[in-house]
C-alpha cells in the first residue's frame, strides 16, 4: 500500500491569507471496527467572499465529510482529522476550542443538508426551530424571534409564512421543507453557506426552484457558497468554480466554463460524457466503468487508475501531483494536458 | 382526535363484554358442582341445595342457563353491583380495600422505574460503550433474566430478614415504608426494560440527522441532548411506561403474594385458589376496564408527543 505517499499539494496560486475560507491539505480518516477508511486524503480548496464553489463527486468521494469538517460537526469518533488546516478569515479553525468553533457555526458558516425531512426535528414546529437559533444564539426575545422567523420564511418564499409557523416538518412538501432549512441557516446572517446536496431529495422542477432561490439569496445577502453535489446539471448555472473530488482528493479544479469545455482529468471527462444529451439519439450513454474505490484499500498510484481509459504504468506506480494548467486550473492527472486537449474521445 | 377517542370508547364496550364473557365462561365451565365448591368439604343438605340452586339460578341448565346467569350478572355489574363473593363479602368492598394498596404499590414501582430507569437509560445512551453503559447492560440483563418469583423472596430474605433494612412483609393496611421494598422489586422489572429502551432510543436519536442540524445551528450540547434528543427519545419510553402503569394497576400477584400485601393481585390469587368464581370474574372485569383506559390514555399521549401521528 502506498497511499501514504500522497504528497502535499502545492498551494493555490492566490496570495497567502487572502481567502475567506481555505481548506489546506486536509486528511480525515474513519476508524471503525473493520479498519481505517481514509476518507479525505489531502483536500485543499478555497472560497472567496461572494463566490460560489461547487464541489462535485460521487457519494463516498469525501465532499460532505470535508464540509462537516469545516463546520466542526464530524462525529469523532469514528472520524479523526489527521492533519491539515481549515482557515476562516485567516484563523485555523482546527486549533480552536469547541466553544470557539460553536460560535462560528450559524453566525459565520451555516449549512443546509440533503434531506430536510430528517434534518429537521420531527417533534417541533418549524417556527420554533427557526426562532430557536435566534433566541439561543442572538439572544432575541420570544416575540422578536417569532417575528424574525416569519421574515425569514418570507425571504425564502414560503407562502402564508405567518400561518405556517406552527406546522411541523412533515406537514410541508419537500421543496417547502428545504426552504425552511434554508431560512434556518440564514437566521444569523452567515458569510458562508454550505449547501450539501440541497436538491438531491427533490423533484426536478422543485430542484430548479431551490437552486434559483439559493443563487438569488447568495447574491442578495452577499454570501459565499459551497455547493456540494453529484449532479453536474445543477452546477452549471450557479457556480463560479468547480472542484471535482475522487477518493478523498480534489482531482480537478477549474472555473465552470473551462471545465465544461475541456475537462483536464479523465474522471471529470467521464462524468461529463455520462450526462444524457438530447442530440445524441440512439447511442449508448457513456458510463465510467467500475466502482468507486473501497476507502480502506485505495488503489496505489492514482486512485482512479483502475477505471481510467488513459491508464499507463506510471498511473499505477506514482501518485499524481496537482498539475497547474494556467487560469487557476489544476488537475491531479499525469496526462492532464493530453486529456484536456483530447476532444475526440 | 375526539372522533378517535369516541371510536375507541365504543371498541372498549365491545372488548369489555367480550372479555367478561370469556372469563365468566372459563370460570364456571370448569366447575363440576358449584354448590359443593361453595360449601367446600362440608356436606350440603337437600334444603340448602334447593335454596342455593334457586338463588344462583342454577335450575336453568345448558347454554340457555349460562347466558341467563351471565346477563343477570352483567345487569347487576352495570348498576355498580359486583355481587357477593363466595365468602359472603361484597366484592365492591373487597376491591375498595385492596385497590388503594395496589395503587400505592404501583406508584412506588413507577417512580422507581422513571427516576432510576429513564435517568440511567439517558446516561447510558449518551455514553454508549462506556463502563457505565456496559455495567447497566449487565445488571439489567440479570434482572430481566431472573423471574420475580425468585427475585422477590431473595430481596425479602436479604433486605428484610438478614439485614433488616425493610419490613419483610406488609400485612393489613400497609404504609409507604412497608411497601417500599416490594415496590422496588416490582419496579425493577419495568425499570430494566425502561432503561434498555431509553438507552437504545437516545443512542439512536443522537445519530439522527436533526442532531447534526442542531449542532450546525451552534447550539450547546446540553440543549441538543436535553431538548432535541430527549423529546424524540422519550416517545417509545412513555408508551411503554403507560402500558406498564396499566399492568401495575392490575396488581402484582407474585410480589403481593410474597410480601403478604392485601392488594388486588393478592385477592385475585386467593380467589382463583379457592375457586371463588364471582370474585375472580368481578376483579377481572374491573381490571379489564382499567387496562383499556390505560391503553387509551397511552394512545392519546402518543399523539401529543409525536405530532406525526394523526388519529382520523
Amino acid at each position: 500500500m502506498s497511499q501514504s505517499a500522497v504528497q502535499p499539494t502545492p498551494a493555490s496560486p492566490t496570495p497567502e491569507g487572502g481567502h475567506l475560507l481555505e481548506v489546506r491539505d486536509l486528511h480525515v480518516e474513519f476508524r471503525t471496527g473493520e479498519g481505517v477508511a481514509k476518507v479525505i486524503n489531502g483536500v485543499s480548496y478555497h472560497l472567496d467572499a461572494g463566490e460560489t464553489l461547487a464541489v462535485l463527486g460521487e457519494s463516498g468521494s469525501g465532499k460532505s465529510v470535508t464540509a462537516q469538517a469545516i463546520m466542526g460537526i464530524l462525529d469523532t469518533p469514528p472520524a479523526v482529522i489527521r492533519s491539515g488546516q481549515i482557515r476562516y478569515q485567516g484563523r485555523d479553525l482546527l486549533t480552536q476550542s469547541e466553544e470557539q468553533r460553536r460560535q462560528v457555526r450559524g453566525t459565520e458558516i451555516a449549512m443546509i443538508f440533503q434531506d430536510a425531512l430528517s434534518a429537521l426535528n420531527p417533534t417541533f414546529p418549524v417556527g420554533w426551530q427557526i426562532s430557536e437559533t435566534l433566541r439561543q444564539r442572538a439572544g432575541m426575545s420570544r416575540g422578536n424571534a417569532r417575528q424574525r422567523a416569519i421574515e425569514l420564511m418570507e425571504l425564502v418564499k414560503i407562502p402564508a409564512a405567518a400561518n405556517r409557523l406552527g406546522d411541523y416538518p412533515h406537514q410541508f412538501s419537500g421543496g417547502m421543507r428545504q426552504r425552511v432549512m434554508i431560512a434556518m441557516a440564514l437566521a444569523l446572517n452567515p458569510k458562508v453557506l454550505i449547501a450539501d446536496e440541497p436538491t438531491t431529495a427533490l423533484d426536478v422542477t422543485v430542484q430548479a426552484q431551490i437552486m434559483d432561490l439559493l443563487a438569488d439569496l447568495r447574491r442578495d445577502l452577499r454570501m459565499a457558497m459551497i455547493l456540494i453535489t453529484h449532479d453536474l446539471g445543477v452546477v452549471a448555472g450557479v457556480a463560479d468554480r468547480i472542484a471535482v473530488m475522487y477518493a478523498g482528493r480534489i482531482v480537478e479544479h477549474a472555473d465552470v466554463r473551462s471545465l465544461y469545455k475541456s475537462p483536464a482529468h479523465p474522471y471529470t471527462k467521464g462524468l461529463l460524457e455520462s450526462i444524457p444529451r438530447l442530440d445524441f439519439h440512439g447511442q449508448h450513454l457513456s458510463t465510467i466503468r467500475g466502482l468507486p474505490p473501497n476507502l480502506m484499500r485505495i488503489p496505489s498510484g492514482c486512485p482512479f487508475h483502475p477505471r481510467c481509459p488513459y491508464v499507463q504504468q506510471v498511473c499505477v506506480d506514482v501518485v499524481p501531483h496537482d498539475l497547474v494548467l494556467g487560469d487557476g486550473r489544476t488537475s491531479a492527472c499525469h496526462f492532464a494536458q493530453e486529456v484536456r486537449d483530447d476532444r475526440a474521445r | 382526535m375526539v372522533r378517535f377517542i369516541l371510536r375507541r370508547l365504543l371498541q372498549m364496550v365491545l372488548a369489555f363484554f367480550g372479555t367478561t364473557l370469556i372469563v365468566y365462561a372459563l370460570m364456571f365451565a370448569g366447575q363440576g358442582d358449584p354448590i359443593q365448591a361453595l360449601a367446600g368439604e362440608r356436606p350440603v343438605t337437600d334444603a340448602q341445595r334447593a335454596y342455593l340452586t334457586e338463588k344462583f339460578h342454577l335450575d336453568r341448565t345448558g347454554i340457555d342457563g349460562f347466558f341467563y346467569r351471565y346477563f343477570d350478572y352483567i345487569r347487576n355489574l352495570l348498576r355498580g353491583d359486583l355481587g357477593e363473593s363466595l365468602t359472603g363479602r361484597q366484592i365492591g368492598d373487597i376491591l375498595a380495600a385492596a385497590w388503594p394498596v395496589t395503587i400505592k404499590l404501583a406508584l412506588i414501582a413507577m417512580t422507581v422505574t422513571v427516576l432510576v430507569g429513564v435517568t440511567a437509560g439517558v446516561l447510558a445512551g449518551i455514553r454508549r460503550a462506556s463502563v457505565f453503559d456496559n455495567s447497566t447492560l449487565l445488571l439489567t440483563l440479570v434482572v430481566l433474566a431472573v423471574p420475580t418469583i425468585v427475585l422477590a423472596p431473595i430481596a425479602q430474605y436479604l433486605l428484610g430478614v438478614r439485614w433488616q433494612l425493610f419490613p419483610p412483609t406488609a400485612g393489613a393496611d400497609p404504609d409507604f415504608y412497608a411497601l417500599l421494598l416490594p415496590g422496588i422489586v416490582l419496579g425493577s422489572l419495568s425499570l430494566a426494560t425502561a432503561l434498555r429502551l431509553t438507552r437504545t432510543s437516545v443512542a439512536e436519536n443522537l445519530r439522527a440527522d436533526y442532531v447534526r442540524t442542531a449542532r450546525s445551528k451552534g447550539l450547546v450540547k446540553r440543549r441538543i441532548v436535553g431538548i432535541h434528543v430527549l423529546r424524540n427519545s422519550l416517545i417509545p419510553v412513555v408508551t411503554f411506561l403507560g402500558v406498564e402503569l396499566g399492568n401495575l394497576m392490575g396488581g402484582a400477584i407474585i410480589t403481593e403474594g410474597v410480601f403478604n400485601i392485601p392488594g388486588v393481585g393478592f385477592n385475585l390469587f386467593r380467589a382463583i385458589r379457592t375457586e371463588d368464581g364471582p370474585l375472580v370474574v368481578g376483579i377481572v372485569s374491573v381490571l379489564v376496564v382499567v387496562y383499556l383506559i390505560a391503553n387509551l390514555v397511552v394512545d392519546v399521549l402518543y399523539a401529543v408527543l409525536d405530532p406525526r401521528i394523526r388519529y382520523e
